[in-house]
Parts: structure tokens; C-alpha cells; sequence
């Protein structure tokens, strides 16, 4: 009877902390403090769940001394790794990190279905309704999260396409929802468990396939699906397990992490389904608008010298920035307009970086304030009396077309209009296209200025420039 | 004294209706710099599913449960524990401007 209460009370407790937790969260003066009050939660329901140990059925009180060794092996090995792994990865590599994370959590909810479906103990249809869905869910996010942590990692690079994929990965999900039914009304008799291993097969082989086909560009909106379906599982084996504390914080999670998908799909201008279905890029190469007009470079050190005389500048910045490393090298040139007096703030697109808000932890990382960093809803209005806009490493998110140009695969997604500033300036490599493998007008109009270079070599001059003005 | 820990489907649905919409509620009002610290805090939150693995593990009696709760619970303890460290590290990094620290 105690170790119940115990158990009860402390997945309550844990249940409040997380929502508290993930509450504070949402607020950056709050943030740091939301994850600790988070973790405490985390802390207390796994000691308590040893509790269940001393109310343990007949049956597996044999079996304590080696499942107790077992338990405490897995919580050394995964804690050690994940913790190692978490402080070890580089920034840039957060999103796939995290996707991995993900993917684990979709394999403990499928292991923890798993051994709920071959030891046959449950019969009653509904717990066993609950343990197959999230057993389907849990597989899919395993192995959906896998292969997107793959690609982002660029362990693949090939987008897997072929005719009729779309039917043939329809007709697996059929099959292994079927197989699913099927044991599902077969329960307790002779052929569950080869009937259970065929299905966890088949929901493997679809998280794969469901991923395969998808592009780099839309694997945020991917992981977080994943998030939320793994939040789903879990919330689902919450119930077959009885424990309301799973189901609370796997619903949380999952409607919590279905929301946020949303807004980064919106932010894209596209549907979940679009995403998922698309096959977006693999039309986008043609139909480029006739552009008028011609690229005009500039030296980086006449870029800089026209910043530094302004009043106002606003830096809108993409992932280039951060695959050119250059991200501590901009706040010192921007501490250096701030230093002249220049106003600079910074346009955060919603879809920057790799996921969204990445871009954010990646200029957080190399010390800039929270506090000049401006959502594009709030920033977008201001171009206009901005003297001058600063373009690094970004480009589908500040392209005119996506206003303008029906024809343009983008268009209808909002971007940043840049274009308004008094002059643009845009730092590229070369004269490449954009992820969506779009031609970007912005570089063609009249106020617009390129300045050619690795964004970090532009930057030591433009630094360099400003400190010669000083002396 | 009778402790009673089961539930019905019934109050299951309310559960489940409910943490909905609290999830909903406190993500729609976050501004678009914490995404990324938040959907790896979500992350971590569905980690609890390792306490779930535990149960699983403590209550099996053959070799093929006992191997299938083992991946459960190190999948679920990495789950947690790195969920947590990058979540850390990302909002470690938050700060703000000096002007708004004296403020």
C-alpha cells in the first residue's frame, strides 16, 4: 500500500514540476530555471519508480535480484552516454542531437509495448487498443528520427525517390495497421508473438520509408512531428500501464510538440501534409521568373565603411552564417558599429538555421543579447527607415519572388523585407541558389549590393576596416 | 483503508483532454527565439517514459522481456538525460544585454 501512495504522489508531484517547468521555459528570463525545476521532477519519479520493486507480483519477485542489475546497467550505460554525447555536440549539430534523443524516447515507448504484447498478460481490448497505437507511434518516431538524424548529419545524402513510393508506403502503413488489428483480436492465442514481431517490423520499415523521400530543408518540421508523436506514445502507454504521470506529461508533450510543427509549417508556408508528401525541391529546379537587371559587387571594406556612417542597421542572418563559423566574428563587428553609435538589431526569420529558433542558440552561443534579436513579425515593418540591411548566409527568407512571383515555388512564404532598406548588402560565397533552388531577385534590384567571400573572411575585413577608420 | 490507484477510460479521456490542452496553452505563447531549447525541453519531459521501461523491466520473467525492458530503459534514460543536457546548454547561453541587466 505505501510504495502506491508513493509512486501516485510522486508522479503527481513530477507531473506539476514539468508543466511548471516547461512554463518557464517559454520566457528566456525564466528559461534556464524551467529546465532545473524540470529535472527535479525527472529526479524524483525515477527514484520512486524503485519503490514499485517492493509490490511486485509473484512472479517476478524470482526474477528481482538479476532485473534490479539489469535496470540499474541500462541507467548507467544510457545516462552516461547521453549525458557525454548532450555536452560534447556542437551547437550546429543541436537538431539532429535532439532528434536522436527523440528517437529513443519512441524506442523505450515501443519497448515498453513490446513487452506488454509478448508476455500476453493484458487481454482487455481497450489497454491493448492504447498499447498497440503507441507501439505503432513509438516504432515510427524510432525510426523516423533516425533517419532524419542520418540526414541532417549528411550520413545521407540521397532523397531516395521512386515511382509509386507514395502507394507503396501506403500500403505498408495498411499492412501494419492491419497486422496490428489483427493481434490485437487474436490476443492470447498461439501465434501473438510472431504476429507481434512481424508488425514491429512493419512499423519500422514504414518510419524509414515515411522519411526517406523527405529533404534536408523540411527535417525540422519532421523532428518535431516525431517530438510530438513520441509524446503520443508515451502518453498512450501511460494508459496501459495505468500511470497517470506517463499520460500527462506524453500528452503535454505530444499536443505541445504538435502545435509547435504547426507554427514551423505555417512559418514555411506550407501543410504537414505538404511536407510530408511533397517531395519538395525536386520540382523547383525550373520555371525561373526572366530577371531584369544585374548582380553589382562591392569590396567588403566599402560595405563596412557605409555601415559604420549609418545610423540604423539591421544584420539578417541564416544557417550560412553559422556553417562559415562566423557567428563570434559579426558581434565583433557589431560591437564596433555600436561603439560609433550605430543602432544595430538583428531580423530573426521563424525558420532560420536548421529548426527553428536555432539560429538564436547559435547567436546566443557567440554572446549576442537576446534583446537585439527581433522576430521577423515585429522587425519586418522597421526595413523601410533602415539605412542599411546586412544579408549573411541567407537567402529563400529575404527573396522578393516569395512576394511577387506567382510562379516562384515559394512564394506566399513570409520573408524578411529586407528589400525596403535605403541599401542591402548581401555576403555570399558564390552566385549558388538558395535551399529551395531558387534564383533570388533580391540580388538584382537597385539598392542591392553583393559583397563575394566566405562570410568569416568578409567579416575580418569588415572589422579590419572599421579599426583603420579609428586610428 | 482501500487504496485505489486504477482508473477508468473515462477519467483516462479527461486526463488525456486536459494535459492537451495545458501543452497547448503553454507553448502558444512562446516567442520563436526559444523554439529550439523548448522542443528539446519537450523532449526531455517525454523522457519520464523511462520510468515507464523501469516497470516494464521490473515485472519481466523471460530472457526475451528482460533483453526487450534493458533496451527500454537505456533508450529511455538517454532520452532523458540528454534531453536535459542540451536543454541546459542551450538556455545557458540566453542572456541579455547589459543596459537591460542594470534596468
Amino acid at each position: 500500500m505505501y510504495p502506491q501512495i508513493l509512486t501516485a504522489g510522486s508522479g503527481l508531484l513530477a507531473s506539476l514540476l514539468f508543466i511548471f517547468g516547461l512554463k518557464r521555459m517559454s520566457s528566456p528570463v525564466t528559461a534556464r530555471s524551467g529546465i532545473v525545476v524540470a529535472g527535479v521532477g525527472m529526479l524524483i519519479v525515477v527514484i520512486t519508480s524503485f519503490f514499485y520493486l517492493l509490490s511486485l507480483p509473484e512472479a517476478a519477485v524470482a526474477r528481482l535480484p538479476v532485473n534490479l542489475a539489469l535496470a540499474l546497467v541500462a541507467l548507467a550505460i544510457g545516462i552516461s552516454l547521453a549525458w557525454w554525447s548532450g555536452k560534447t555536440v556542437a551547437m550546429t549539430a543541436m537538431p539532429q542531437m535532439v532528434a536522436l534523443y527523440n528517437g529513443m524516447g519512441g524506442g523505450a515507448a515501443a519497448a515498453i509495448a513490446a513487452v506488454d504484447m509478448l508476455s500476453g498478460r493484458s487481454t482487455a481490448a481497450l489497454p491493448l487498443v492504447m498499447t498497440v497505437a503507441g507501439a505503432l507511434i513509438g516504432s515510427v518516431s524510432l525510426a523516423g528520427s533516425v533517419i532524419a538524424w542520418a540526414k541532417l548529419d549528411g550520413r545521407i545524402n540521397s532523397t531516395w525517390r521512386w515511382p509509386g513510393q507514395r502507394f507503396f508506403n501506403g500500403a505498408v502503413f495498411i499492412a501494419t495497421v492491419a497486422l496490428g488489428l489483427a493481434f490485437i483480436v487474436l490476443a492470447g492465442g498461439t501465434h501473438s508473438s510472431p504476429l507481434a514481431g512481424v508488425f514491429f517490423a512493419g512499423a519500422l520499415s514504414f518510419g524509414v520509408l515515411m522519411t526517406l523521400p523527405i529533404g534536408g530543408a523540411d527535417m525540422p518540421v519532421v523532428i518535431s512531428l516525431y517530438n510530438a508523436f513520441t509524446g503520443l506514445a508515451v502518453g498512450l502507454e501511460g494508459y496501459a500501464m495505468q500511470n497517470p504521470a506517463l499520460m500527462i506529461a506524453g500528452m503535454v508533450v505530444g499536443s505541445a510538440g504538435m502545435l509547435l510543427t504547426l507554427l514551423m509549417a505555417k512559418a514555411m508556408n506550407r501543410s504537414i501534409a505538404n511536407v510530408l508528401f511533397s517531395n519538395f525541391g525536386a520540382i523547383a529546379a525550373g520555371g525561373a521568373a526572366d530577371i531584369k537587371g544585374q548582380l553589382r559587387p562591392v569590396e567588403a571594406a566599402d560595405a563596412a565603411v557605409t555601415m559604420r556612417y549609418a545610423s540604423s542597421v539591421i544584420i539578417a542572418c541564416g544557417y550560412g552564417l553559422a556553417v562559415a563559423q562566423a557567428q563570434q566574428k559579426l558581434y565583433e563587428f557589431v560591437k564596433l558599429l555600436q561603439a560609433a553609435g550605430v543602432d544595430v538589431k538583428f531580423a530573426m526569420h521563424p525558420v532560420a538555421g536548421r529548426m527553428p529558433g536555432h539560429m538564436n542558440v547559435l547567436l546566443a552561443e557567440a554572446g549576442v543579447p537576446y534583446d537585439i534579436i527581433f522576430d521577423m513579425a515585429d522587425i519586418n515593418d522597421s526595413f523601410a527607415e533602415t539605412d542599411v540591411a546586412l544579408v549573411i548566409g541567407a537567402n529563400d527568407v529575404v527573396n522578393p519572388a516569395a512576394r511577387s512571383d506567382k510562379s516562384s515555388p515559394i512564394y506566399g512564404m513570409p520573408i524578411l523585407n529586407v528589400d525596403k532598406a535605403r541599401q542591402v548588402y548581401v555576403i555570399k560565397r558564390g552566385q549558388g541558389r538558395g535551399y529551395a533552388g531558387v534564383e533570388n531577385l533580391l540580388f538584382y534590384e537597385e539598392n542591392c549590393n553583393m559583397v563575394y567571400g566566405d562570410a568569416q573572411a568578409v567579416l575580418v575585413k569588415m572589422i579590419q576596416a572599421i579599426k583603420d577608420l579609428g586610428e | 483503508m482501500m487504496f485505489e490507484t486504477s482508473m477508468t477510460f473515462v477519467i483516462a479521456l479527461y486526463i488525456f483532454m486536459l494535459a492537451a490542452f495545458t501543452g497547448y496553452e503553454v507553448i502558444s505563447r512562446v516567442p520563436s527565439i526559444l523554439h529550439t531549447p523548448l522542443m528539446s525541453g519537450s523532449n526531455f519531459v517525454h523522457g519520464i517514459v523511462v520510468v515507464g521501461a523501469l516497470y516494464s523491466l521490473f515485472n519481466a520473467v523471460t530472457i526475451t522481456e528482460e533483453a526487450i525492458g534493458f533496451c527500454g530503459v537505456l533508450l529511455g534514460a538517454g532520452n532523458a538525460a540528454g534531453g536535459y543536457v542540451v536543454t541546459a546548454r542551450m538556455l545557458a547561453m540566453f542572456k541579455a544585454s547589459d543596459k537591460n541587466k542594470k534596468a
